[in-house]
Formats: C-alpha cells, sequence, structure tokens
C-alpha cells in the first residue's frame, strides 16, 4: 500500500462499498461484503459458538479460571477468544418492595435511569427470569455472543504499521500472522477492546470470520454450530434487512427494549459488519454505547503535531537569540 | 486481566451501567518502562537537535558537542526501548514494509529511522572530525527530523480508543513539545558550564512553561477524563512532574549565575520531563481500565445527539 491509497481512503463516515474502498475495484469485481447478525433475543447460551470456533480455528485456550460472576468463565473477547459469550444477569427490580405479581406478564414498567421501561422482555423467544414472585433475587438473563466486529472503519487496521491487517475481498478485517510483529498498536486503537495479544506468542489474533471457509463458499463456524440461529451468516445488506424485520417484530410484540447495535452505516464506525439485536443498552453487555473509530480524528492529530513542532522550532530558535529575546 | 476483576465495583458518582464492572477497550499492552522512556528519549533526542544546530550556527563547540551526542544516544536508546517493545523483535524491521498515513507509529517509524541514522552521522563526524562538510549536512538533516520526532509520539498515544490519550489529542503534543526542550535544555544545563549552557537555559525554561500550561489547558478541557490525570497512581506522577519542572524554573531564574544551581535545576528538568511521560502513559491506562471513562462520555455524546436532533421539531 502506498501514500497515496492511504490518503485516497475514507477515514469514517458511510462507506457502502468497503472492498471498493481497500482496492478491490468495482462492487462486480468482489464479492458481496460479507457478515453477522447476531440476534441475541433466542441466544440460549449454550456456548456452542466458542467452541465451534476454538476447534476449526485451533486457537489455544484461554484460561480455566471460574470467574465467579456468573455463567461466564470465559470473560471477555481475547487473542485466544474469538467469541464470547456474555451472561448478563440483572436483578429485575433493583428495589425489592411492592411486588406481588410474576414478572412474565405485560411489561413491568419501573423506568430506567435512560429513561426507557425496564420492559421484562416479554418475547415468547426469551425465558430471561428466574425466581419465585416474592424472591428479591428475581433476575434477568441476557445472552449474547460477542464476535469482532469487522468495522467499515477499523481502528485495528488504520493503525497496523506493518500492513499485517488487512481488508479481505469479502469486506472482513483479518491479521497475517506472518506479517505481525506484535507491536500491540491495534490493541490500544480498537473501540470495542478485540483484538489483543496472546503473550505466549507475541503477535496480535482476532476473529477472521473464517477467513478459509469463507474462500470455500462455507460458514463460519461458530454460525453453524449456533442451534438457534442467533449468529447468523450472510451478505450484510441481506443481513441489515433481517435485522430491520427482526426488530420490527419484536417491537410489535411489545418488546420494546429490543435495538439494534452496530447496524448503522453513519455511526462512528460506518456500521459493523458484524452486528446485533439487544434487549438492553449496549453498555450492560460490555459494549461501547458510542464507538468511535480513533482515526475519524487523524487530521486533527497531525494538524496539531505539527504546531507544535513548529512552536519548538520558534522556541529553539528564541533560545539563541540575544538575550534581549529570552523569553519570560 | 483474566480473573482479575470479578466483583461489581461500588457504586460511583455518576451513575453508569456496565458488563460486571468489567473493562470495555483493552489495556493498552505497550510495556513500561519501554514505552513512556521512548516518549521521553525521543523528545530529549529530537529536542537536543534543535540545540546542537543552533549552537553549531552560533559557534557554541561545547553546546554543540554535547547535543549531537545527546540526540544520537537518546534515538538509539529509545530505537531499543521500541524494538525490545515489540512482541516479536526480531521482526522490526517490518515496521518498514508500508507507510501509512493513518498510522502515527508508521510514520513515526520514517521520522525515528533517518533521525537515528542522521545523528549518529553527525555526532560521529564531531567526535572524529572527520568529514565535517557531510558531518554538517548531516546535523541539519537531524534538527528537520527533531521536532517532528518530539511531537509525533503524541499522534501515536492519541490514535488510539483509551479515553484519557484520545481525548486530549489536542495538548499532547504541545505538552511533548514543551516536555521535551526542557528536557533537552535541562540535560545540557547539568553537564555543561554556565556559558556555554545559556541557549540551553532559556530553552529549558520556556520549554517548562510550555508543558505546565499545555498540561493544565488539557486537564481543564477534559472535564471527567481528566481525572486519570489528577487521581491515583497516575495523577500523583502528574503531580510530581509538575513539582519537578517548577521548580528547575523557579531554580532556572534565581540562580541564573551558580554552577551547582544550574546543575541542580537540570537535573530537576530532567526528571520532571521523564516522570510526565510515565504519568500520561499511566494515566492512559488507568483510563482503559476503567469502564466509567468509555462509557459516561459516549452516553453524554449520545444524549447531545439526541437533543440536538430533538430541538429543531
Amino acid at each position: 500500500m502506498s501514500v497515496r491509497d492511504s490518503l485516497a481512503r475514507s477515514l469514517h463516515g458511510r462507506l457502502d462499498d468497503v472492498q471498493g474502498d481497500a482496492g478491490y475495484g468495482d462492487p462486480a469485481e468482489h464479492p458481496p461484503r460479507m457478515g453477522f447478525f447476531t440476534d441475541t433475543s433466542v441466544c440460549i447460551g449454550c456456548k456452542a459458538c466458542e467452541v465451534a470456533c476454538k476447534e476449526w480455528n485451533e486457537v489455544p485456550d484461554d484460561g480455566y479460571a471460574l470467574s465467579g460472576m456468573s455463567y461466564d468463565n470465559t470473560q471477555a473477547l481475547g487473542a485466544s477468544t474469538w467469541r464470547h459469550v456474555a451472561f448478563v444477569e440483572k436483578p429485575l427490580h433493583p428495589t425489592t418492595t411492592d411486588l406481588g405479581l410474576p414478572g412474565m406478564g405485560p411489561p413491568g414498567w419501573d423506568t430506567h435511569e435512560s429513561g426507557l421501561p425496564r420492559a421484562a422482555p416479554a418475547g415468547a423467544d426469551q425465558a430471561t427470569e428466574s425466581g419465585g414472585a416474592n424472591d428479591d433475587a428475581g433476575v434477568r438473563w441476557l445472552m449474547s455472543s460477542d464476535v469482532c466486529k469487522h468495522c467499515t472503519h477499523a481502528g485495528c487496521l488504520d493503525v497496523c504499521p506493518t500492513g499485517s491487517l488487512f481488508r479481505t475481498e469479502f469486506g472482513t478485517v483479518v491479521v497475517q500472522p506472518d506479517i505481525c510483529n506484535g507491536c500491540g498498536y491495534c490493541v490500544s486503537a480498537c473501540p470495542y477492546g478485540v483484538i489483543d495479544l496472546r503473550k505466549e506468542d507475541g503477535r496480535a489474533f482476532k476473529c477472521t470470520l473464517c477467513y478459509d471457509r469463507l474462500k470455500e463458499g462455507q460458514t463460519p463456524a461458530c454460525a453453524q454450530a449456533c442451534p438457534t440461529e442467533s449468529i447468523q451468516f450472510g451478505e450484510v445488506d441481506e443481513l441489515r434487512e433481517r435485522a430491520d424485520q427482526r426488530l420490527a417484530e419484536l417491537h410489535e410484540k411489545g418488546v420494546d427494549v429490543a435495538r439494534l447495535y452496530g447496524r448503522d452505516p453513519e455511526d462512528g464506525v460506518g456500521g459493523d459488519g458484524a452486528f446485533f439485536l439487544l434487549l438492553d443498552e449496549p453498555e450492560v453487555y460490555g459494549l461501547p454505547p458510542d464507538p468511535v473509530v480513533p482515526t475519524r480524528d487523524i487530521a486533527d492529530m497531525w494538524k496539531h503535531v505539527g504546531a507544535a513542532a513548529l512552536t519548538l522550532v520558534g522556541l529553539g530558535v528564541a533560545s539563541f537569540v540575544s538575550s534581549a529575546g529570552r523569553r519570560r | 486481566m483474566r480473573g482479575e476483576q470479578s466483583m461489581v465495583p461500588e457504586a460511583d458518582v455518576q451513575p453508569f451501567e456496565s458488563y460486571y464492572g468489567k473493562q470495555i477497550i483493552k489495556t493498552p499492552t505497550w510495556k513500561t518502562p519501554d514505552v513512556p522512556l521512548y516518549l521521553f528519549l525521543g523528545g530529549l533526542a529530537g529536542s537536543s537537535a534543535l540545540l546542537a544546530e543552533g549552537a553549531a550556527l552560533s559557534g557554541n563547540t561545547t553546546l554543540e558537542r554535547f547535543t549531537r551526542l545527546v540526540a544520537a544516544g537518546g534515538a538509539g536508546a529509545g530505537t531499543v526501548c521500541l524494538v525490545h517493545d515489540l512482541g516479536r523483535p526480531e521482526r522490526f524491521l517490518n515496521m518498514l514494509r508500508v507507510l501509512k498515513i493513518t498510522s502515527p507509529l508508521s510514520v513515526g517509524s520514517f521520522i525515528l529511522a533517518p533521525f537515528s541514522a542522521l545523528s549518529s552521522a553527525a555526532a560521529a563526524s564531531q567526535v572524529t572530525g572527520r568529514l565535517p562538510v557531510l558531518g554538517r549536512l548531516a546535523g541539519v538533516g537531524t534538527a528537520l527530523f527533531g521536532p517532528p520526532l518530539v511531537t509525533y509520539t503524541a499522534a501515536l498515544i492519541s490514535n488510539t480508543a483509551v479515553p484519557a490519550w484520545h481525548t486530549a489529542r489536542r495538548e499532547l503534543p504541545f505538552v511533548f513539545a514543551g516536555s521535551g526542550a526542557a528536557a533537552a535544555g535541562g540535560l545540557a544545563m547539568l553537564a555543561l558550564p554556565v556559558r556555554a549552557g545559556t541557549p540551553a537555559h532559556r530553552m529549558a525554561l520556556a520549554g517548562a512553561a510550555l508543558e505546565v500550561g499545555a498540561v493544565a489547558t488539557m486537564e481543564h478541557r477534559l472535564g471527567m477524563v481528566a481525572e486519570p490525570y489528577q487521581q491515583g497512581g497516575s495523577g500523583r506522577l502528574m503531580r510530581i512532574a509538575r513539582g519537578c519542572t517548577v521548580a528547575a524554573a523557579a531554580l532556572t531564574v534565581v540562580g541564573r549565575r551558580s554552577r551547582l544551581l544550574r546543575a541542580v535545576a537540570g537535573a530537576s528538568y530532567v526528571a520532571g520531563s521523564v516522570v510526565t511521560r510515565f504519568g500520561i502513559f499511566e494515566a492512559g491506562l488507568a483510563s482503559a481500565r476503567d469502564p466509567k471513562y468509555t462509557v459516561v462520555p459516549q452516553r453524554e455524546r449520545l444524549r447531545a445527539r439526541q437533543e440536538a436532533r430533538a430541538e429543531p421539531a
């Protein structure tokens, strides 16, 4: 890649042909953009995706520690965790004073800080409550299989100084382990906290959206293994339509808390190649509520770097001008 | 990180939600002391190159000789730090495979590499007295690459998702410029006689003023994201750094003619510069570890956007 190429790239905002922007030519010359739509409203937390990913990609173990916080012993995405199933156990009613009703009826209307009603998700797909009516330990369970978002404007890819991270013909973002020198810049640049260095290895690793399987026309391992079709794989355009339909369906059923995350091509990363339907605020699942690719501000940064360098030159010159020019 | 934080932390003043209190972005994997030390050494070397060129032009051979050595030594030691920080150090040359303006580390590699080569050539020529014309040209080149070497490192850490660094992207270059000038001037004050070191003392004083001013502006503008610069271990480092720098500046003004006071002031400038880099580095790590600094500003941004959308209607 030359400097001119990187100058010609769009840095943020809507971008309808990611591959074209990365040099793959017209849309007719490359395959459509592929991605995931993870519908968390039907996730049952079986972790088949985690296992299938590890098996197929030969990802080493990520420790056998029990977290003690929930059924989630995986805890976070990382160099050796490319799918991570989050288990959110939220007390249904933080102040358990006036409850007498089982929570599964019409949405409970105690209000959330955000002003959104905290509806007990009422969809038939969603068994999210446990604990008796008089049990103040009643919790709502949310499960969600997290993954690399394969951003339209990927921070990791922008900052990689070796060219190890690249955009594939499918519009996904992949690390080439034979080039990565383990500088770790991608780790700091990811607004989602996805990519990480594998300590014992020294290099960076993350989800490849099963690049090898895609090239053979196959479905990525996690989506293939998902028993409830919570993880759906396909062309991003089509997945977006499917997600919109699903959202409308849930809203019709009264599940007002359902919202799409990462679907909007106008958001801070230009939309995600892997996006989600969530039943609560993103941060409840450990996702940033309004992620922005750091490179959006690169021009601003270089401008200030330049101005500061010139200031330093001025300061140097002033230091040599006779004592009349002494500052302060 | 794994298993480190299994308890939900106590509710904070600003209400925000998180996944069991776990951080959202990853903590930068850059190592201490490698990276903060590199930030310092780059600043020291780049600013020393400026001093060296000024000294050469004004015929101050003592200052020129010393600062040329510092520029070359600082660049060499800084490069060692950077390479040591890599997960695969033997692949450090991969940094020069591509040049990407979206990656300050890539651009920086193309600043550091010529700076190292030119500063070594200039220093070698200065010490041996050989090839004086080429040495002189190398010195000019070093001075050209010096200031960008000092300030690009601000973009290096700002172009990340780390809240305390990314939000401070406008002030950090000026903090680094001031801090680099203070270090280069301070080291020359420490090593050289009063007369030869006069330009160095001016540079250090001006650099200190710039650094302290830029840090204050930054902390003011950052709002809650400034907390890591003010609280905890990183906050303590920032206070120590400011103390060193201000004390050094005061000593510079008071002890203008005393060789001893000059040396003490010089050492204090250098200490202030080193500690500033460690403080800024640690503040970034602290802001990455606490989901508050990721969630609260983003929530605020969303709310402001929603309000802006609602208003015209």
